[in-house]
């Protein structure tokens, strides 16, 4: 970073450890950005993080595949490994993924959601016998996939969405939604009665209201919301 | 999962497409409603009685409470398993508005017919 786009930042980041706090609390730092390495709000919580080694994230690739710093940042869940400093103002506020249990400052316990995900049956169903080398699709049956199968399971959708907020362990969540999209519309998948059946009650599907906070929020630019508007087409197809 | 008992269709299908429905009739009665006023801006009581003294009107301004009434608890049922968590308090409200609902069908009939 030239001197010249040098900034003083204020952040501003939700801290609490259970085994020492009693109420979590915000703690500010002062960041310099001529001492970053980088260019992404991950980079600027590294070095608040040499400064305070108290300090809990988590990462892993820094570079949007792996979905592992999901984050609120300044109010809208993001990754902060993609999210650029020029983009942010100079006073940022951190805080968890909403909706989930904190188990130390920015990391949150994931089971919930990832219980979520389980009921979607996240894997190909298929009760034929299985051909000599493998099933096949034609290039238009796998470009269905497209814009289904990218999500990296951040949850940053869920944890934006108030259903899931309010529903954790009924509504099944955006992200498992897009999964249960991806799974049904695969022609390698023949138990697509059995998943519409599965996800036909008063909550898992129908406790979105469409506002589309997902779609605001996904950091790889995939939209749940018209993935749960064509499961909800099948239910209407298969239950009128 | 427990089949869902308080809820108008007991699935989510059935709720949603009730909702739907419902709201596409009181959305037809409303465009009536503004074309009659459009045609008679100050409807004097001989007018409005004239109009409501017609049985098909009567049927279709109840078929529309009906709908509002079915449109009202798909969605405050929604509401109140969202932010009632506690078992006794949401089923006390869930009580009290089906109630004050069948209050207002029974209201309803006794306005339109006069019983």
């Amino acid at each position: 970073m030239t001197e010249a786009q040098a900034r003083k930042l204020k952040v501003s980041v939700y801290r609490y450890n259970p085994d020492k706090d009693n109420k979590p609390y915000m703690q500010s730092y002062d960041v310099d950005t001529q001492l970053v390495n980088g260019q992404m709000l991950l980079d600027v919580l590294h070095v608040i993080r040499v400064d305070d080694p108290t300090l809990g994230f988590r990462q892993s690739c820094r570079e949007g595949v792996c979905g592992s710093d999901g984050m609120n940042i300044n109010g809208k869940n993001g990754l902060a490994c993609v999210t650029k400093i020029v983009d942010l103002p100079n006073k940022i506020t951190i805080r968890p993924l909403p909706g989930l249990p904190v188990v130390r400052d920015l990391i949150v316990d994931m089971s919930q959601f990832y219980r979520q995900y389980e009921k979607a049956e996240p894997y190909l169903q298929n009760d034929q016998p299985a051909p000599a080398k493998e099933r096949l699709q034609s290039p238009e049956e796998r470009a269905k996939l497209d814009g289904l199968y990218e999500c990296i399971l951040c949850a940053c959708c869920s944890t934006s969405c108030p259903s899931f907020w309010w529903n954790p362990d009924k509504f099944l969540g955006p992200a498992a939604l897009l999964q249960a999209e991806r799974f049904l519309i695969d022609s390698r998948d023949n138990a697509t009665e059995e998943r519409l059946t599965a996800l036909d009650d008063a909550y898992k599907v129908f406790r979105c209201r469409s506002i589309m906070n997902c779609v605001d929020v996904c950091p790889k630019g995939l939209n749940p919301t018209k993935a749960i508007a064509a499961i909800r087409e099948k239910l209407i197809q298969e239950g009128t | 999962m427990v089949k869902v008992v308080t809820s108008l269709g007991s699935t989510g299908l059935a709720d949603w497409i009730v909702q739907r429905f419902t709201a596409i009739l009181i959305a037809l009665y409303v465009i009536f409603m503004v074309v009659y006023f459009f045609i008679h801006p100050n409807p004097t009581y001989s007018e409005w009685s004239t109009l409501f003294s017609n049985n098909w009107m009567r049927t279709c301004t109840f078929v529309v409470f009906l709908s509002i009434i079915m449109h009202a608890w798909v969605g405050l049922w929604i509401v109140s398993t969202d932010y009632l968590k506690h078992l006794a308090v949401r089923l006390i409200v869930q009580m009290a508005i089906i109630f004050t609902l069948l209050g207002c069908l029974v209201w309803s009939i006794e306005i339109l017919w006069g019983l």
